[in-house]
């Protein structure tokens, strides 16, 4: 049984697992949506004293600050115990394409060129991740939501809004991927 | 205590979200390069099963645990604010290949680096908050 959990999942038990918290979270009288969690913390920081917009009582919140803990703690649990230290099976079309960036074929989850400590203390490798979560979190907030709050919660709503967000998500992630990345690589 | 079934929720999705590998920066480039179903039938299954699960919730009129009614709130229509804003989302998940979620899966799993991809979730974040006023929403 542990071996089977150690596989990475096939795409169809995650899709249900994720609904499956969606709606869970939906019964303990909670919407699902992670980056709200952004918002939160700011607020908890102080962020309230100076900004209208986190003058709001956090505290209400903290059940998604734990749900963050849990995610936290969940990536912890499946690095220790239910990896099987296998590179990510990604298709040799992405391999070759990324090749040509100068981005090696996985070696674990994430790439060496971005998320070793090595790559960190470049200039590249750092304003790669600041400015990457810079963006997430400006267009998460402008958006009112992320992958999880427009793609899942809010299309299973058949929300019209989160359809344009997730179109701007992929116009985004297209001109990242096919524009700035070659230009960064 | 209260907040334990929230943390166990979270387990599960940090689980899931590594299991399924899409905190990997490698699945999010397959899928904006359409080379793989994978992220695709992830994505798929969960709003198909969410859209069945959120239609049942509204006729049935079900209540979560405390008896109360489980309401929706529709979204307030806009097309500058959710296009604008999913594209500078959607420019900053390509690049770091972890959206909010995954960004703190990714620090369980000792990816050190994300902590610097956090931070600047957190300056956007406040930046937005400074701006919202001066945006077209």
């Amino acid at each position: 049984m542990l071996e089977l959990l150690r596989q990475p999942w096939p795409w169809y038990t995650s899709g249900a697992v994720i609904a499956f918290v969606m709606v869970v979270l939906l019964f303990f009288g909670k919407s699902f949506g992670f980056s709200s969690n952004l918002r939160t913390i700011c607020s908890a920081c102080g962020a309230g004293k100076h900004v209208k917009f986190f003058d709001f009582n956090w505290r209400a919140q903290t059940w998604n600050l734990l749900f963050l803990v849990g995610a936290i703690l969940g990536g912890f649990i499946s690095a220790e115990f239910l990896s099987n230290g296998e590179a990510v099976q990604i298709s040799q079309a992405t391999i070759q394409d990324l090749s040509e960036l100068g981005i090696s074929a996985p070696n674990g989850i994430q790439p060496e060129e971005i998320f070793s400590l090595e790559a960190l203390f470049t200039v590249k490798g750092f304003l790669i991740l600041l400015l990457g979560g810079f963006a997430i979190g400006f267009g998460a907030r402008y958006a009112g939501g992320c992958t999880s709050g427009h793609a899942i919660s809010g299309l299973s709503n058949l929300q019209l809004p989160s359809m344009i967000a997730v179109i701007g998500f992929f116009i985004g992630g297209l001109f990242t991927t096919f524009v700035l990345l070659p230009l960064i690589f | 205590m209260k907040g334990l079934k929230f943390i166990i929720a979270g387990i599960l999705f940090g689980i899931v979200m590594s299991k399924s590998e899409a905190i990997s920066w490698f699945r999010i480039q397959e899928m904006f390069r359409f080379q793989s179903f994978h992220m695709y039938g992830i994505i798929g299954t969960a709003v198909v099963l969410g859209t069945i699960a959120t239609f049942l919730i509204k006729k049935y009129k079900l209540r979560d645990y405390q008896g109360n009614p489980i309401v929706f709130m529709p979204k307030e229509m806009s097309v500058p604010r959710y296009l604008i804003g999913g594209i500078i989302f959607g420019l900053g998940w390509a690049l770091t290949g972890a959206c909010p979620g995954p960004m703190f899966v990714n620090l369980g799993f000792s990816y050190w680096a994300i902590l610097v991809a956090i931070f600047g979730g957190l300056a956007g974040t406040y930046m937005y908050g400074v701006l919202k006023d001066k945006l077209p929403h």
